[in-house]
């Protein structure tokens, strides 16, 4: 039972953490949890988690004094850091009550009590005394004893560090604070015993409120940033993403519109967008024979000189096959090609903003929904769980259905393989730590497409469906290749000749491990009675279409000398890279300068 | 004419100088004219409304209240809105008599009505509130109106504004009156308690304007009694909340307001006063209210000095009434407060400042602070603060004189260092003055420093205190109707009779008068206190060597005694003893016949029984009494 108390506590913990220090990144700079066993003197005791800190020396002189320090530096990420010591002893009778607490760097010596020696700080029970890196204090606060809580804040964007008791702030001790100090607690009297609270529990002090404070003023700074003299160039700049990015995902007719009324000229011929246009609703659609057969007509060497392009689009074509949406099994007797699973034009279609209401107002003029919905995904790669569930439809938008066509379960403990696949330890449900993957992802692949990035996130959205799609999989019921005889025939055949593709490539090109994986899971799906409920379902689902159409019309793009990746992404991606960067330097303000707060 | 008034004030005087005004509004009444035509002399009236004092002078002087007023109970919104516009511009105007809006009693309740009527109509109307709320009477008309329930929905409305102006008529609404608070308390704003829709209203990502007013209608409630002072929402949320419009982010005016309402919410409570006192730096934070104009701005621009000298004088007295409030009850907060840079140097130089405001507040100051044995005796003797605060007694308002006169009782106490010198520069005659006037408050304080003063004095000051007060005016004050009054002019008495020759001395020459005012006193209506008081002082005259006769001869003062001795109350039982006790102490002349007469009146019968008593005082008392009879 007490386990359970445990793992209840630790889930506590994780989510207090995560909700005041969404920022930080644990895997680079882990959060302190506890005391740290290995990083104490000799007289201290630690107890109950490493969480109480108790005093086992003699006590007599200030050589008597030893200190502990937290498992971790606070990391810089959290814009303000804050952790809470309850005074559950002071101590015998007979004794000055010496305790102090505070912050120190490593390799401070622990057989002091934290704010004596440099690079060490500390706030004293017994007279109420800050020492800043120095034996003699300074007044600072009233004296605590038994039964009180002292807090201590640090500010990691002006380096200052305040007090609290019992929930009270008692101002300003410290300031020009050094970088990654760990918390430190130390003690000189027999009987001392005092408890940690690095968010274990709710804290006495508010110290939401403090951190509200400074994301206002953080933000502040960022809104009432200087432009200088290319002011008036805002607008143009960005209109001219934006027109970008609809050319980039062949959103012709809007992008049409869009650079008429605000007097742009689209660096592409029409023609060539409708092109990859179609290209992209084809592979969307999951007609990837015919996506491949226009793909060669209309770019005839495209295909010939990228052979690992032609390979993973073929490989697609299998999936599909086994889907039975590709075309050559679907004029086999699959379904009906229109009405069930047509994909409509847009790649990507995952939520449906709630804020639409107002984003449409200032987006829509003379344009449209469709951009109004596109740019609104584009802008907000977070989600909050009410994003999705189809608020779409009842505006009526033709796009939002595709999801619900598309036979599948898709159980949650799947969702961890989506994303174990892509090399990442996401946390499924974990929203915020998703988000900031998604645009580490963003800069760290930056040679890959855009659209790679957006799996993860989707990955999400599909899970928060999953009500939806249950009730749409009993509807239809899914079989091999649409269910027919000879499409699975024409399917196991195409596999061969995959198979005999890839012999070739191989030959040709040497190994490719990442072409060899992708045959191996399609072959897989074979292996399995109902494939769409198998370990490697995930590849028949339509999300999975959406890097495959990224990849493919990034390379069509590349041959026209234009960028494979809109800038408006770069943007996006380049600020989140900026953050990650800033969290390392140790500019706190980085925690409250999230790019999803200005993706709106 | 509304294109051409827009942002031309010159323009909106000429056309009130060509007589727009009474044409716009006759157009503006005529039930003829068409709702649009109606709507643009409102606009029109409106932006006039929006230039000088001396428009809205104009405005108000044609009568323009009442029309507008008229005008709302028209049906169409848009015209009404316009109306609302013009009026809550007129009506925050500190030119407009707020009483205007109360002079037709339907007014309010019409107002109540259209309130929901549209954003605009909220926003105005509850503005116009904010504005005109000024004394308990306006407060409990907007009560009777439903003012709290119809205004608590828009502290949640979508609107900034709205929310802004909902909050302020509530502080206004809130101050000092219990009713509404009380009130307050039960209010719920979908679902939520309003001291918690208060609380959300102060995070710190709120306006600073917001968390100022919300914290300001929390401390209302709380000095109304409707909040316990130990609620989290006081002590964890308000008082953080002021304290932090006292930093030195925040701009001046939120500084002096952050400042007084703090003052105000701690005053009466000494655990607020201990926290206030360790939060955020907060005493040495009041310290730089008082670094106005700063030598920098001048130098900066002028802009600014002229700014900074606007504020300097509200700074300052907002700092020593917060100063005074934390410094009440805490002697700890008082040496912290005095050990502050240049702090009383500081006070000194308030006294004497031209601002009326900031001599009060510094002299509160002083007077909270000499409660303070420890600083009366260092730090006052060493600025001789008396020198500052004598001078202010001269010539002072009455609320001045108040809080100098009650701070001089402290420095005339006993122990003070300042004590001596006070008493040679005249205070006496000063202090005589005081117990002649009209207000209670300035009588208590010149009798009560007179008590202070008499407290262990030499024969001379006695002598020289008796003299000028005069016998005459010291026995109108021994028939004030003030209790206060009467019981420090009681003390004073028995203080001055006290040590057996300056006993014998007063009474030799006042005693036929001391012996007539005793008499009246324990014969009339009075509290226990009182009569205990009065008691004492007769038990000092029986110490006296010959002062004893006065009461020996005085069969009907005997019986009194011997009635008090009987006494259901035990203090008076216990004075009336002692009084007895001094009369028949046995190494004093003539102490056999006293025994003797007082016996023959049955009083040893009475101490025995007081022998028995529950009291052990009483009984010891009367035992040691008893004793004198068996020597």
């Amino acid at each position: 039972r007490s386990d359970l108390a445990l793992n209840e506590q630790e889930k506590d913990l994780n989510q207090r953490l995560r909700r005041l220090y969404p920022a930080v990144n644990e895997e680079e700079t882990p959060l302190p949890r506890s005391w740290s066993p290995k990083d104490k003197f000799s007289y201290i005791g630690l107890s109950q988690n490493n969480l109480r800190v108790h005093y086992k020396g003699h006590g007599k002189t200030p050589k008597d004094a030893a200190s502990v320090r937290a498992t971790h530096p606070i990391p810089a990420a959290c814009g303000v850091y804050y952790f809470e010591v309850k005074i559950i002893s002071k101590g015998r009778d007979g004794y000055v009550k010496y305790m102090g607490i505070g912050l120190s760097a490593q390799g401070v010596n622990m057989n002091r009590l934290p704010g004596w020696d440099k690079h060490s700080y500390g706030y004293h029970g017994d007279d109420g005394h800050s020492f800043c890196s120095s034996g003699t204090g300074q007044p600072y606060g009233p004296t605590f004893t038994t039964g009180d809580v002292i807090g201590c804040c640090v500010n990691l964007i002006n380096n200052t560090c305040f007090y609290t008791k019992n929930g009270h702030s008692l101002g300003i001790a410290f300031t020009d604070l050094p970088p990654n100090l760990y918390p430190t607690v130390g003690l000189q009297t027999p009987g001392e015993v005092v408890d940690a609270n690095f968010g274990q529990h709710p804290f006495v002090f508010d110290i939401e409120d403090y951190m509200r404070e400074w994301r206002t003023k953080i933000q502040a700074q960022i809104d009432r940033f200087p432009i200088g003299e290319r002011e008036g160039e805002w607008q143009a700049m960005i209109q001219k993403m934006v027109a970008s990015y609809l050319v980039h995902h062949s959103y012709c007719a809007t992008a049409e519109v869009f650079a008429k009324s605000t007097d742009q000229a689209v660096h592409e011929e029409l023609a060539s967008i409708k092109n990859r246009q179609k290209i992209q609703k084809l592979v969307l659609s999951g007609r990837m024979g015919e996506a491949i057969e226009t793909t060669q007509q209309l770019y005839p060497s495209l295909l010939e000189l990228n052979p690992d392009l032609l390979f993973m689009l073929k490989v697609r074509q299998f999936i599909e096959m086994v889907n039975g949406t590709d075309s050559e099994v679907r004029c086999l007797g699959g379904r009906s090609p229109k009405s069930q699973d047509s994909y409509p034009g847009s790649p990507r279609l995952f939520n449906s903003p709630v804020h639409k209401a107002s984003s449409s107002q200032t987006y829509q003029t003379g344009i449209g929904d469709v951009i109004t919905d596109h740019l609104h995904f584009l802008l907000s790669p977070g989600f909050d769980s009410n994003y999705c569930n189809g608020v779409s439809s009842s505006k009526g938008h033709t796009l939002a259905h595709s999801h619900k066509s598309c036979p599948r379960t898709m159980p949650s403990p799947e969702l961890g393989v989506l994303n174990g696949s892509r090399g990442q330890q996401t946390n499924v449900g974990a929203e915020v730590e998703m988000e900031v993957d998604h645009f580490s992802n963003g800069v760290s692949e930056s040679s890959s497409n855009g659209f790679l990035n957006g799996s993860s996130t989707h990955g999400i959205d599909l899970e928060e469906c999953d009500g939806d799609m249950e009730v749409d999989s009993a509807q239809s019921k899914r079989q091999l290749c649409g269910g027919s005889q000879a499409a699975i025939e024409r399917m196991i055949q195409f596999g061969r000749e995959l198979q005999s593709m890839s012999e070739h490539l191989r030959r040709e090109r040497g190994k490719n491990s990442a072409n060899k994986k992708m045959l191996k899971d399609a072959f897989s799906l074979l292996a399995y009675s109902d494939p769409w409920i198998s370990p490697v379902g995930y590849q028949l689902d339509s999300i999975r279409r959406e890097p495959v159409c990224s990849t493919l019309n990034s390379a069509i793009l590349e041959t026209h000398n234009l960028p494979k990746q809109p800038p408006l992404a770069l943007a996006v991606g380049q600020a989140a890279q900026c953050l990650s960067l800033m969290a390392r330097t140790g500019s706190g303000s980085c925690a409250f300068a999230s790019v999803d707060d200005y993706l709106h | 004419m509304k294109n051409a008034v827009i942002g031309n004030n010159k323009q909106k005087a000429n056309l009130i100088v060509l007589g727009a005004v009474p044409r716009l509004l006759y157009l503006l009444q005529q039930s003829s004219s068409s709702l649009e035509l109606r709507t643009e002399c409102a606009v029109v009236l409106g932006s006039l409304a929006m230039g000088t004092e001396n428009n809205i002078k104009s405005l108000v002087d044609c009568h323009i209240i009442p029309a507008l007023l008229q005008g709302l109970l028209c049906s169409d919104l848009i015209f009404i809105e316009a109306c609302l516009r013009c009026l809550r511009t007129v009506f925050i105007s500190p030119v407009t008599p707020v009483q205007l809006l109360y002079t037709d009693p339907t007014v309010i309740p019409h107002l109540m009505s259209l309130l929901s009527r549209s954003r605009h109509t909220k926003e105005y109307i509850t503005q116009i509130f904010a504005h005109c709320c000024k004394t308990p009477e306006h407060q409990t008309v907007l009560f009777n109106h439903s003012a709290i329930q119809n205004i608590a929905p828009l502290l949640i409305s979508p609107s900034d504004k709205v929310r802004m102006q909902a909050l302020k008529c509530f502080s206004v609404l809130a101050y000092e009156n219990t009713q509404v608070s009380m009130t307050l308390v039960n209010v719920l704003v979908d679902g939520e308690q309003l001291s918690q829709v208060f609380v959300r209203m102060m995070q710190r990502d709120k306006p600073i304007e917001m968390q100022l007013t919300a914290a300001k209608c929390l401390t209302y409630m709380c000095r109304a009694g409707a909040i316990r002072t130990d609620d989290n929402c006081i002590i964890l949320k308000t008082l953080p909340c002021l304290v932090r419009m006292c930093s030195k982010e925040r701009l001046l005016e939120e500084r002096v307001e952050g400042a007084e309402t703090l003052a105000y919410l701690m005053e009466p409570d000494v655990e607020l006063q201990r926290i206030a006192s360790f939060t955020d730096h907060l005493v040495s934070m009041l310290a730089d209210y008082f670094k106005y104009p700063s030598s920098v701005s001048a130098i900066t621009d002028i802009k600014r000095l002229d700014h900074d000298l606007k504020h300097a004088h509200e700074l300052r007295q907002a700092a020593f009434k917060l100063y005074a409030s934390l410094g009440s009850n805490d002697e700890d907060i008082r040496k912290k407060i005095t050990e502050t840079e240049n702090m009383m140097d500081r006070i000194v130089s308030g006294l004497s400042e031209s601002s009326i405001k900031v001599r009060l507040a510094a002299v509160r100051c002083l007077h909270s602070l000499s409660r303070s044995v420890q600083q009366l005796r260092t730090s006052f003797h060493d600025h001789a603060v008396w020198k500052p605060l004598m001078k202010l007694l001269q010539n002072a308002p009455d609320e001045v004189l108040v809080m100098a006169s009650s701070t001089l009782c402290n420095l005339l106490l006993e122990f003070s260092p300042s004590k001596e010198p006070i008493l040679d520069s005249g205070v006496i005659e000063l202090l005589c003055s005081l117990t002649q006037s009209d207000s209670p408050a300035l009588r208590v304080n010149g009798i009560w420093a007179l008590m202070n003063m008499a407290f262990q004095a030499d024969q001379k000051v006695k002598v020289e205190i008796v003299r000028a007060l005069g016998t005459e005016q010291l026995f109108r004050l021994l028939s004030d109707p003030d209790t206060n009054v009467l019981m420090k002019t009681l003390g004073l008495l028995r203080n001055l009779l006290s040590t057996r020759p300056h006993i014998d001395q007063i009474m030799s020459s006042h005693g036929k008068q001391i012996m007539q005012a005793v008499t009246l006193i324990l014969e009339g209506e009075h509290s226990i206190e009182v009569k205990e008081q009065t008691l004492c002082i007769l038990a000092n005259i029986a110490d006296g060597n010959t002062a004893k006769e006065l009461i020996m001869t005085n069969d009907d003062m005997l019986q009194k005694i011997k009635y008090y001795m009987g006494h259901s109350n035990v203090k008076l039982q216990l004075a009336a003893t002692f009084c007895i006790s001094n009369l028949i102490w046995n190494e004093e002349d003539g102490s056999q016949e006293r025994q003797d007469k007082l016996k023959d009146m049955g009083f040893v019968d009475i101490l025995h029984k007081l022998t028995q008593a529950s009291d052990p005082n009483l009984c010891d008392r009367a035992k040691t009494a008893m004793q004198q009879y068996l020597a």
